[in-house]
């Protein structure tokens, strides 16, 4: 044998051990959906330019991200896991807590904030005891924040699991919650 | 496609318009959605159903946004031009019945106010027109025939030289000459090259380019496709915002219809010309609005910017030659190449060529879309266009440009709206927000709220920025608790002139406008704030 070519593989044995994702990535389980997260994947080529949409497929299946999602995305893209971490904690849009049944998303937009956003964040936390970004002890509701929807025509609006809620006051988005938490129960 | 076949399409569409007896529109955009999706054009068709109107006798359809916002949910019925606002999904049997007798009363949005009549509508010519779902639609409003008269009868240098002409600025914010950049892209060494539509509209209070995404989604690709041909690029990127799942939605059906009809794809409108238009999603970033970071972001990395030069011109997406525009001067392209430039040239003020899409609200009667000539005075926009301030208070302020714009007071209201007046009046054009304030809002509240955005906004890699931005949210929350020192106001107008001058990007040098802009109108707010106890 090619002493060369032996030492190439040692090389690479090594390089492999030292750097985990260059291995060949396995799902972490055979859940259906990472089949969904291996398709977007392949169907950007495998590229690392693919980062992004991916962690988008995969918070869309799961809700949310976590370490084995992230390390099996950063083994297949071929990208280091810091990497594709600190990717994830740039953008606002992706989160690392898993998500209550219901989405509650406030938004607090130019228009919304004249129009009492910070009244509306104020009540939840008064009535239900929670803070955006949190979720209700049960589980049940998750209260979030958004930039602007763009629809300040209605403001303030809050979605509630996607559905707007125009020109809405402190006393009729408690009664929302409450009726969300209920359907969660 | 081709030529031929776009204007063949485009008669045959007319002509099976004028066979329908009356046409219900509804606003399906984003912004009308408060019954839920197509709650309200169910009913409608139910009622149309009900009272035994076939498919040649009315047609119910969904299109973009009627402009209107703050009355919606609006519907539209053609063709006697009659308007609804606050439509029900209740309301849906009366409007079919009336269909051929007065309108109802109780719902009726008079069409002859100046909101709609003091338009000038270019960008948003097919907004509440057309449905953006369906390509034939936008093709029986002239689409594409620009696209196909490029591609056949003028050359790349020609197409430039329009653009030239019509003195069409950027609409993202800066201004920049779009003829200028489409040839220095256009000269650039380096194949292939890319073409970027920027549809990251963070700014808080803006929705222009979600509202023509959602209208009118053609129109960008259109432009796009000729911006591409322009500058001898193959590959295209929209970027966009991920909370606007409608305008995705819209942007993809339009691109799969124009791939099928070969106005997109390899040899459009047969000729040797190739473009694909590729979807990426942004995740939550507003500094992912600045071209260097969105090309990082695209690139799948962090949005972070990086120094200029190279500028995308030269070296962009992939390192090859790039041009970057935003969706609204994408859009104006079409109606450039199919009217002429000195056409696009006429309307406007002689540096500011064309028309403005803004989006209106805050404390405004008639909150919504508008498109204007630019030139016209905010006291227009405000109290003819948006007609004043709701519940008989005061105006205070008008706001422009979003976290990098600046709050323009009364006494200034009859200045020209262009690019170069609104700087100077310490503010900016933007992307077209326009957020107007009543007597009841706080200006040193306004100031905490931008800081705030743009202190969480930083992407923090230039200290400045990041650090800066901290310490100003600091010491305007001092002065929202009234615990300012004299001291303090002298430290924040030196912290707002050091991020200026010292930062990488647009987000940190705009980012002390809104300070600097009401410390300049509304400096007594300031001074009432400070603490009485000196040196406490």
């Amino acid at each position: 044998m090619n002493p060369l070519r032996v030492g190439w593989r040692l090389r690479c044995t090594i390089a492999v051990e030292m750097f985990p994702y260059l291995k060949k990535c396995e799902p972490p389980s055979d859940d259906k959906r990472w089949e969904i997260i291996a398709a977007t994947m392949r169907k950007l080529g495998n590229e690392r330019h693919g980062l992004i949409e991916t962690l988008h497929s995969l918070q869309q299946n799961f809700g949310y991200l976590d370490k084995a999602g992230l390390t099996y995305v950063a083994a297949s893209l071929k990208i280091p896991l810091s990497k594709v971490y600190g990717t994830a904690t740039f953008y606002n849009h992706f989160t690392m807590k898993p998500q209550g049944k219901h989405a509650c998303v406030v938004c607090t937009g130019t228009a919304c904030h004249i129009k009492g956003a910070p009244e509306l964040i104020r009540s939840i936390a008064e009535t239900e005891g929670v803070k955006p970004g949190e979720t209700t002890p049960g589980g049940e509701v998750t209260i979030l924040t958004a930039r602007c929807f763009g629809t300040c025509g209605l403001a303030p609006v809050v979605t509630m699991d996607g559905d707007f809620l125009a020109y809405i006051t402190p006393e009729a988005l408690e009664q929302k919650l409450r009726e969300a938490i209920e359907r969660a129960r | 496609m081709l030529a031929d076949e776009i204007k063949a399409l485009a008669i045959e569409e007319r002509e099976s318009k004028t066979r329908v007896g009356a046409c219900v529109s509804v606003c399906e955009a984003a912004g009308c959605q408060i019954t839920g999706p197509h709650a309200l054009k169910n009913a409608l068709v139910r009622a149309a159903a009900e009272q035994g109107y076939g498919p040649e006798g009315c047609t119910v359809r969904g299109v973009g946004c009627l402009g209107l916002c703050g009355a919606a949910p609006l519907v539209s019925v053609e063709p006697c031009g009659i308007l609804y606002q606050r439509v029900q999904a209740s309301d849906a049997s009366d409007i079919i019945a009336a269909l051929n007798s007065p309108p109802v009363k109780r719902i009726y949005l008079d069409s002859a106010i100046p909101f709609f009549t003091r338009q000038y509508r270019v960008v948003t010519e097919n907004c509440g027109r057309i449905d953006p779902e369906r390509l034939e639609d936008y093709v029986a409003a002239d689409g594409y025939l620009a696209l196909s008269n490029v591609l056949s009868e003028m050359t790349p240098a020609q197409v430039i030289a329009e653009i030239h002409k019509s003195g069409l600025r950027g609409r993202g914010g800066a201004g920049y000459p779009t003829g200028l950049k489409w040839s220095t892209v256009a000269k650039a060494p380096g194949s292939p090259k890319m073409v970027i539509c920027n549809a990251d509209e963070g700014d808080p209070g803006a929705f222009m380019d979600r509202s023509v995404l959602e209208s009118d989604p053609h129109r960008v690709l259109e432009g796009m496709a000729i911006a591409a041909y322009a500058v001898g690029a193959s590959e295209g990127y929209i970027y966009i915002r991920a909370e606007y799942p409608l305008a995705i939605e819209r942007l993809k059906t339009a691109i799969r219809q124009a791939e099928r009809q070969g106005l997109l794809g390899n040899g459009i409108c047969g000729s040797h010309f190739n473009f694909r238009i590729h979807l990426r999603l942004g995740a939550g970033a507003f500094v992912c609005g600045e071209e260097t970071a969105l090309i990082a972001s695209i690139e799948g990395k962090r949005g972070t910017p990086r120094p200029r030069p190279p500028y995308p011109a030269e070296s962009g997406l992939w390192e090859r030659p790039t041009l970057i525009n935003n969706v609204e001067t994408f859009a104006n392209v079409p109606s450039i190449l199919r009217n002429g430039g000195e056409w696009f040239a006429q309307i406007g003020t002689e540096h500011s060529r064309g028309t403005k899409v803004f989006a209106l609200a805050g404390a405004i009667q008639n909150a919504g879309l508008i498109e204007v000539p630019m030139g016209i005075t905010l006291r227009d926009i405000i109290f003819e266009i948006g007609g004043g301030i709701p519940d008989g208070r005061a105006f205070k302020a008008v706001q422009t440009g979003g976290p990098s714009g600046g709050c323009i007071p009364e006494a200034f209201l009859d200045t020209p709206v262009d690019y170069e007046t609104l700087t100077k009046l310490g503010s900016i054009m933007g992307s077209g927000g326009m957020i107007v304030m009543d007597d009841s809002s706080s200006m040193v509240d306004v100031a905490r709220y931008f800081m705030e955005f743009c202190m969480s906004e930083s992407c923090g890699k230039c200290t400045p920025c990041r650090a800066g931005t901290a310490q100003m949210y600091e010491l305007l929350g001092r002065f929202a608790n009234k615990s300012a020192r004299p001291a303090d106001l002298t430290l924040l107008e030196t912290l707002c002139d050091l991020v200026r001058n010292t930062s990488l990007c647009g987000l940190g040098q705009s980012a002390p406008n809104p300070v600097l802009s009401t410390l300049r109108y509304f400096r007594p707010e300031y001074e009432a704030a400070l603490t009485a106890e000196e040196g406490a």
